[in-house]
């Protein structure tokens, strides 16, 4: 049985038949039991007593301020928290301290959500997979031998594992819905913009994005409702207002128009049960009136090339500021070099060192317009695919991942091949669309997504598709069993 | 300092100069801009480069940029980008710098400069140099590496200077001489506080310079290899330490070797110039757009603006003053040198009553008496104490007659240094012009009596001796004689009446 | 498109101020150049009349205006810092070649 909505905390809590308080104990109660998973790699037990003291204070004041208030949610390790830890799962951000805050958690906080704690990830958002922590790998709660998928793993299987209704992620390539597809819950890429970076470690500046990851469409729209909107502190923001997301949930999809792109159901290399759960999903759509059309994406093949270069291009300097001279760890060195040099090496996984390697290689000189010069053309190509699909259509539809969840160790040792998982993800990124996962099914007990993909500003229309599937189906009902979790231990 | 021309070889000098925009707040944090604060006071998590943070660009920063741009005959373009300029070093805290580089927001101005005689044999001139391109950019903090303040194997860092908006003004290696090179500096100065771009303070590290610098034979098309003089910290050492690299550049051409292109530092009290580093592969700062930004776009009616906006430059008021108080081309642009000094000259010339006649007077005495005073002293105008209105009064005195320019002439810097009213300093000093006719008659008397030979001359029609003769009653009066009184009280006499 | 060797990868990881001990420095070169391979593909697209994008959503530039607002409280400022002398960060002595 799975655990109870936002929503439905919410109405209890407007009722009166529960508190802020004893969802946060029960939350706690919850991490405790997932621990083995290793979700989290931060819990702020006290500080979220008092602030769901504070939550229950206000509601008996008749003061409560929306349905999230008192709700518990929990944070990825990069998101800003002033006066809290922020780590990336990284040695290098040991210790480190937020003396600022970051507008997505304030926004939550503003809001009135419980921050219970920050979540594992791959180091720096940097993996597919949260094994490459620097506080170890994040564990599937439907087969505890396997990966989440990444790199908010944390938040997913936080999620999925009922510790909280909701939990945020951040999404550069597909690192909130492979996770959510892995993990057998809903998570949301919002469109890039939509949500403010400020407070949000940086990984590839032009495509990351934070968002929200639920058991059900309609808990992510209540989430992304509250953090989503204009902000002055990010050049990048978009200029609109909060959308209204619960609103557009009818329940109704007949007659809007879902775009088949060729490119995401021919693809070699996909695990037949996944297509075979994507295309029920579709068909069960189409019972509910809506209507399917083929369209493609010519350019989705040179998607991970060109996301890996621009990806890695922006994060090799992203991660310049890592120095050791105002933050963070510095290891112990006589000159400035040699400083620098430990410190970095000393404070970056293998994955992070690749990544950044791979990034100042193709901007040095000689490299950058054969590299990533091409890359940002490439990218523009990919952006009209999407225009000419969705102009046919309402959203489109696909796999989020070819494969199932994955064993932990299976892929660490191919770098290249962990990257193919993004193949379906990163044209969202890439394109700055907004797009989701959905659970559509199992195989093998492992769950399976169902990917949406929208035009820019739409999350309406993919949240609204999304809950009325989840209305027709049940799959999001289902439940992980703790007794699993015990075994691998930590 | 050298000033002829190298006998060989010709001197090519272009020039690097990053000036601090006049802004309350940083480039790209809401930090202020200020000056002399203990260590990292002045910081904003953006500054400090802290994990999260994103930069939004200052508004007026860019209207700065544009004033310089458009006060430089620079074209402005609609569309600029900011890229990063990545490397690493401990007053740079993201790893990185936020500049332009493809995409600079304004190229291909010119800048008009007077460059002063050499020496005696020559003739001050005037030339225009080129600009290749303005751009905006963040200012890094600073490393002390003082062992007194850090101790023997520690720097300090302090970020209170990172995120202080730049402009980075490059010149063509126009420039052909030392001379020039400091004419340059001083106009784009002046320029810049005129069009109040920035306070081009140099102690406070506002308006800072590097310069490159090579030589080739008289005659040679082809530049010759450069070499980069960083960290000149006031005008003067521009000029020497350009000049000492002439001599050293020379001296290695003239021996056969080659030049290496290297950074050097100067040092003024031998007078030489220093290798700091030598280039040996060209620095790889992996430019790129910084995705953090949005491309800086500019229309035409933002143009227009700032352009109306724009204070009236020196040239502008060239124009004016020559036809309008026709004025000199020379003392046009000596007195629109400085926007403080023009703003003096045109109060004067208000106080008088305006109009050619009242600037004709106003220019003579700023020129003659109040810039030497101002040299002798190394003072600019807007530091003394010398009011416009007081000149002004000064200068009506003389022309009313009340006092003689010989016996006002010295209250000028009288003036400068303790300020206060000239009629009052003229009464206390018993400077009232000698116009009484006894007064004269009994000087004029005097000196006839005492050169009779002049007399004779003068009588005999030799005009000259009449000069002598009326400096002769000045001497005796101690200069107060009313000029026009005496000369005539002089005629008379010597025609015996 | 360039090939990358081990020597490449030394010079990269210089740039990138990252030690690299030289089974590392191999691995990493091997890996570099499988994902290189497969980053070719790009080549075969002709792109020479296409902008590039670097945003994926057009917006205006964003300003703020020139207001300035008090800074981070010092203590805040430096309570990251790994070393400190006062209200100065502190690092290993500026030596000549370590300049830029």
């Amino acid at each position: 049985m799975a655990a109870e909505t936002a929503l439905a905390l919410a109405e209890a809590l407007t009722a009166g038949t529960t508190t802020a308080a004893e969802l946060v104990e029960t939350a706690l109660a919850r991490a405790e039991a997932a621990r083995p998973l290793g979700a989290f790699v931060h819990l702020r037990a006290d500080a979220a007593r008092a602030e769901a003291a504070a939550s229950d204070a206000r509601r008996a004041q008749g003061a409560a301020r929306g349905s999230l208030d008192g709700i518990p949610v929990a944070i990825k390790d990069v998101m800003i928290h002033e006066g809290e830890p922020c780590t990336c799962a990284s040695r290098i951000l040991e210790n480190f301290i937020a003396p600022y805050p970051g507008t997505a958690v304030a926004r939550l906080q503003a809001a009135g959500a419980v921050v219970l704690g920050r979540t594992n990830m791959d180091e720096f958002a940097m993996g597919s997979s949260t094994e490459h922590s620097v506080y170890g790998p994040t564990r599937n709660p439907w087969d505890p031998s396997r990966t989440p998928g990444g790199s908010s793993g944390g938040s997913a299987a936080a999620v999925a594992a009922g510790v909280v209704p909701i939990a945020f992620g951040s999404d550069t390539g597909g690192s909130i819905r492979q996770p959510a597809s892995l993990c057998g819950v809903v998570g949301m890429k919002p469109t890039y913009g939509r949500v403010s970076r400020y407070g949000l470690v940086a990984f590839a500046s032009s495509l990351d994005q934070i968002g929200p990851f639920a058991r059900t469409a309609a808990d992510c729209a209540l989430a992304l409702e509250a953090v989503a909107g204009h902000d002055p502190a990010d050049s990048t923001s978009l200029p609109e207002p909060a959308p209204r997301l619960r609103a557009a949930l009818t329940g109704d999809v007949s007659g809007l128009v879902i775009g088949l792109p060729r490119e995401f159901f021919d693809a070699d290399g996909v695990e037949p049960a996944v297509l075979d759960r994507v295309r029920e999903a579709v068909a069960e759509l189409e019972r509910g009136g809506a209507k399917t059309r083929a369209v493609s994406l010519p350019h989705a093949r040179y998607a991970i090339a060109t996301y890996y270069l621009i990806a890695t291009a922006e994060a090799s300097s992203n991660l310049a500021r890592y120095d050791g001279v105002r933050f963070g760890r510095r290891a112990a060195a006589d000159t400035l070099a040699a400083m620098y040099r430990r410190t970095r090496s000393e404070g970056f996984g293998p994955e992070v060192k690749r990544r950044i390697l791979l990034g100042t290689y193709v901007l040095s000189a000689g490299y950058y317009d054969a590299y990533y010069r091409k890359a940002m053309k490439v990218r523009t190509l990919l952006r009209r695919d999407f225009e000419q699909a969705l102009s046919g259509c309402d959203l489109l539809a696909g796999p989020t991942t070819p494969e199932l969840a994955f064993r932990i160790g299976e892929k660490t040792g191919d770098p290249l091949r962990m990257y193919l998982s993004d193949i379906y993800t990163v044209s969202a990124n890439l394109a700055g669309i907004p797009a989701l996962s959905v659970p559509c099914g199992f195989s093998d007990g492992l769950p399976i997504g169902l990917q949406l993909l929208g035009r820019p500003l739409d999350e309406a229309t993919l949240l609204r598709v999304a809950d009325a599937y989840q209305r027709r189906s049940d799959w999001h009902l289902r439940a992980p069993d703790p007794a699993t979790w015990a075994g691998p231990g930590r | 300092m050298t000033a002829a021309p190298h006998p060989t070889y010709e001197v090519v000098i272009g020039l690097e100069v990053h000036v601090h925009l006049r802004t309350e707040s940083k480039l790209f944090s809401p930090a202020p801009v200020r000056y002399g604060e203990p260590p990292n006071h002045a910081v904003h998590p953006i500054d400090l480069g802290l994990p999260g943070v994103l930069p939004v660009l200052n508004r007026k920063a860019v209207e700065l940029g544009i004033r310089a741009a458009l006060a430089t005959h620079c074209e402005v373009h609609a569309r600029s980008v900011f890229a990063r300029k990545n490397y690493f070093y401990p007053d740079l805290p993201k790893g990185y710098q936020i500049s332009q580089y493809e995409d600079p927001l304004a190229t291909g101005g010119w800048l008009e400069i007077d460059v002063p005689a050499a020496s005696a044999a020559d003739d001050a001139y005037v030339t225009r140099i080129g600009l290749t391109r303005i751009h905006i950019e963040e200012d890094a903090g600073k490393s002390i590496h003082d062992a007194a303040v850090a101790g023997a194997d520690r720097s300090h860092v302090d970020l209170n200077r990172a995120g202080v908006p730049l402009l980075e003004i490059v010149s063509e290696p126009d420039l052909r001489s030392p001379a020039e090179a400091g004419a340059y500096l001083r106009t784009l100065q002046h320029l810049l506080r005129y069009a109040g771009v920035s306070d081009a303070d140099m102690e406070r590290g506002q308006f800072r310079c590097d310069a490159n610098l090579s030589l080739r034979r008289h005659g040679a098309t082809e530049l010759g290899t450069r070499t980069e003089l960083k960290n000149l910290n006031s005008f003067r050492f521009v000029e020497e330490a350009l000049a000492a690299e002439t001599v050293r550049q020379a001296g290695l051409l003239d021996a056969g070797r080659d030049i290496q292109q290297c950074t050097l530092s100067y040092d003024p009290e031998r007078h030489a110039t220093r290798v700091m580093r030598v280039k040996e592969n060209a620095d790889d700062y992996r430019y790129f757009p910084d995705p953090d930004l949005i491309a800086l776009h500019v229309d035409a009616a933002e143009i227009d603006a700032v352009r109306r906006a724009l204070p009236e430059l020196p040239e502008q008021k060239r124009a004016r003053w020559q036809t309008g108080y026709e004025l000199s081309d020379y003392d046009a642009r000596q007195l629109a040198e400085s926007r403080a000094l023009a703003d003096f000259f045109e109060a004067v010339v208000a106080e008088l009553g305006g109009g050619a006649r009242a600037a004709k007077s106003a220019a003579n005495w700023i020129q003659r008496d109040v810039r030497a005073a101002l040299g002798e002293r190394g003072v600019e105008i807007e530091t003394t104490r010398l009011e416009a209105s007081a000149l002004a009064r000064l200068i009506a005195l003389v022309e009313g007659g009340r006092v003689t320019a010989q016996s006002a002439r010295p209250l000028v810097a009288e003036l400068l240094d303790h300020g206060g009213d000239p009629e009052a300093l003229v009464r206390a000093r018993g400077l009232e012009a000698v116009s009484d006719t006894g007064a004269l008659e009994a000087a004029a008397d005097a000196v006839i009596a005492a050169h009779p030979e002049v007399v004779e001359q003068v009588r005999g029609g030799e005009a000259k001796g009449l000069n002598f003769l009326m400096g002769q009653i000045m001497k005796r009066t101690q200069g107060k004689a009313s000029p026009g009184a005496a000369r005539e009280v002089l005629q008379r006499r010597l025609r015996g009446a | 498109m360039g090939r990358i060797d081990r020597a490449e990868v030394e010079r990269i990881a210089e740039l990138a101020c990252l030690e690299l001990a030289p089974d590392e420095a191999e691995r990493m070169a091997a890996e570099l150049a499988a994902i290189l391979g497969y980053v070719e593909q790009l080549a075969a697209l002709d792109t020479d009349d296409i902008e590039p994008t670097d945003h994926a959503l057009p917006l205006a530039t964003p300003f703020r205006d020139d207001r300035a607002e008090p800074p981070l409280a010092p203590e805040r400022a430096l309570a990251n810092a790994p070393e400190r002398d006062g209200f100065a960060f502190v690092v290993p002595r500026v030596l000549d070649e370590d300049e830029s």
